[in-house]
């Protein structure tokens, strides 16, 4: 096997140009060379939770799910109940392989005329490719669009985002709930009146806020327009991390591999046996009631030294588990970790110690997140 | 980075970024504006205790960003005498003042002849403009 001699070019969203002359550092991730920060990860970090972020979005996966078996082949592929949304209701759900372990965590939108997925940017093409495979398996007719990169998805999180994106949406974001979304008409000063865009009241940070998909020709324009408002600042993918840390939030390929199961990830509330067939329902099934093998834990650390992820927790001379996301958290100013580990010392207020370097470091576990959400409350539960 | 960042002709310069000035019978260790911006925000440095000794090309602590942790390798061999204790309540210091506010060590030099092995502030920075 021989190292390929020119690996695919990195991918670009439609706003690149825009951050480099911004001057963001540039990395790749997943296959996009995306904005890792602009200022710096500690003030973007404390700029969304006091006033407004914005970030680009447009690496993550956006599929469309339209048909007359579309609802039956999202039931098929997530853990999640779809039928419980109403037309305009958002749940948080995952793909599991046939032995309960996470392949994908994602968004799932219904809207009168059809689904859309949203889905992490490095599971994008694993989550076409199964859908594809159970829709020809189970005989489907239901179409998969990417729109991935026919829209741009931005994000806007924080306490002043609504106030931010007021001015230039038809419809009143008062009513637009928590894990809501709708089809609303964004005006731009000097641009086209009216443009038909996606906005939910979702978001990866524990602040109030917003994201936009829009079609890539508008999605400049409203980035340029956004960021023109004094409350508002360019965040990139480093704060994104130490923001969805703090808030608790999973990320595929930390907290969520294809080796841990929703019971151990503490995500069991996404997960419906009694909804319908679906992949791993058997295998999930089984593991509803029994101990797992491990839990997610909050650690919560002294000032000192940053556990990462793969660093060994132990009790005492015993090794107990392992850091799943570790970093600095900017808003409580010490190091904050995940880790999975023995179930019996999975409860708030165990002694354990990760080993940082030659250092066994103390760490207590903390129940999450590890800063208040303030997100809406749902209107309604779906 | 490399055009606009700052390299005082006051000390010299080792090839992994960190500096070091002679200041009477010490001299005074940091890191350089290129490797603070490198690094982005600081949240921790690991500093050997006073007293302890460093050598010359060798690890002597670790500096903590939000995403990763990097060795810092001592540019001369000798004693520890103070270390900058605002650092453990101020790592930001480390970004904010690279050659000033944020230094690291003050070591008593074995040999301060060792410094001549170091690269000048010109040497430096033709170094950090082919990087």
């Amino acid at each position: 096997m021989s190292e390929k001699a020119n690996p695919p070019a990195l991918l670009r969203t439609a706003l690149a140009e825009r951050h480099e002359a911004l001057g963001a550092r540039m990395v790749p991730f997943s296959g996009w060379l995306m904005p890792i920060q602009y200022e710096g990860v500690v003030s973007e970090h404390l700029h969304t939770r006091s006033a407004a972020g914005l970030f680009d979005l447009s690496h993550m996966g956006r599929l469309q799910i339209t048909g007359p078996d579309a609802e039956a082949l999202i039931q098929r592929a997530t853990t999640n109940d779809a039928a419980r949304l109403q037309p305009g209701a958002i749940q948080y759900s995952l793909m599991c392989n046939a032995q309960g372990g996470v392949r994908e965590d994602l968004l799932v939108y219904r809207f009168e005329r059809g689904w859309w997925l949203v889905v992490n940017a490095s599971n994008r093409e694993k989550v076409i490719r199964v859908l594809e495979e159970l829709r020809s398996e189970q005989q489907l007719q239901a179409d998969v669009r990417d729109g991935t990169f026919e829209f741009l998805l931005l994000g806007l999180q924080g306490p002043s985002s609504k106030d931010v994106l007021r001015p230039f949406v038809d419809d009143d974001l008062e009513d637009l709930a928590y894990y809501h979304a709708r089809q609303d008409r964004i005006s731009l000063p000097g641009g086209v009146p009216g443009q038909e865009v996606i906005i939910s009241r979702t978001g990866y940070t524990g602040e109030d806020g917003f994201e936009v998909m829009a079609p890539v020709l508008l999605a400049g324009a409203l980035w340029d327009v956004l960021l023109a408002d004094q409350r508002v600042r360019p965040v990139g993918l480093g704060a994104r991390d130490t923001l969805r840390l703090e808030a608790g939030m999973a990320l595929y390929g930390h907290e969520l591999t294809d080796e841990i199961t929703p019971y151990e990830a503490r995500l069991g509330r996404v997960v419906r046996v009694d909804k319908g067939p679906f992949v791993g329902r058997e295998a999930l099934a089984a593991l509803k009631d029994q101990t797992p093998d491990r839990r997610l834990v909050g650690l919560s650390f002294g000032p000192g030294a940053v556990p990462r992820a793969g660093f060994g927790v132990w009790s005492d001379d015993v090794e107990v588990g392992e850091v799943a996301s570790g970093t600095f958290s900017p808003t409580l100013r010490r190091p904050i970790a995940t880790a999975y580990v023995r179930p019996d010392l999975a409860e708030a207020g165990c002694k354990l110690q990760v080993a940082i370097r030659d250092t066994r470091v103390p760490a207590t576990v903390v129940s999450l997140p590890f800063v208040p959400h303030r997100t809406r409350p749902a209107a309604t539960r779906s | 980075m490399s055009e606009g960042s700052r390299i005082p002709d006051d000390r010299r310069y080792t090839s992994e970024h960190e500096w070091a000035r002679p200041d009477g019978d010490v001299v005074v260790v940091g890191i350089s504006d290129f490797a603070q911006h490198e690094l982005g925000d600081v949240v921790y440095v690991e500093l050997p205790a006073v007293g302890g000794r460093v050598l010359v090309g060798q690890e002597f602590g670790v500096i903590e960003s939000v995403k990763s942790a990097s060795d810092l390798f001592s540019p001369l061999t000798g004693e520890v005498v103070e270390t900058n204790a605002e650092l453990s309540e101020h790592p930001e210091l480390v970004n904010e003042s690279p050659y000033d506010g944020g230094w690291m060590l003050r070591v008593r030099a074995d040999d301060l002849q060792e410094l001549d092995a170091l690269m000048d502030a010109a040497a430096y920075r033709k170094l950090i403009e082919g990087e």
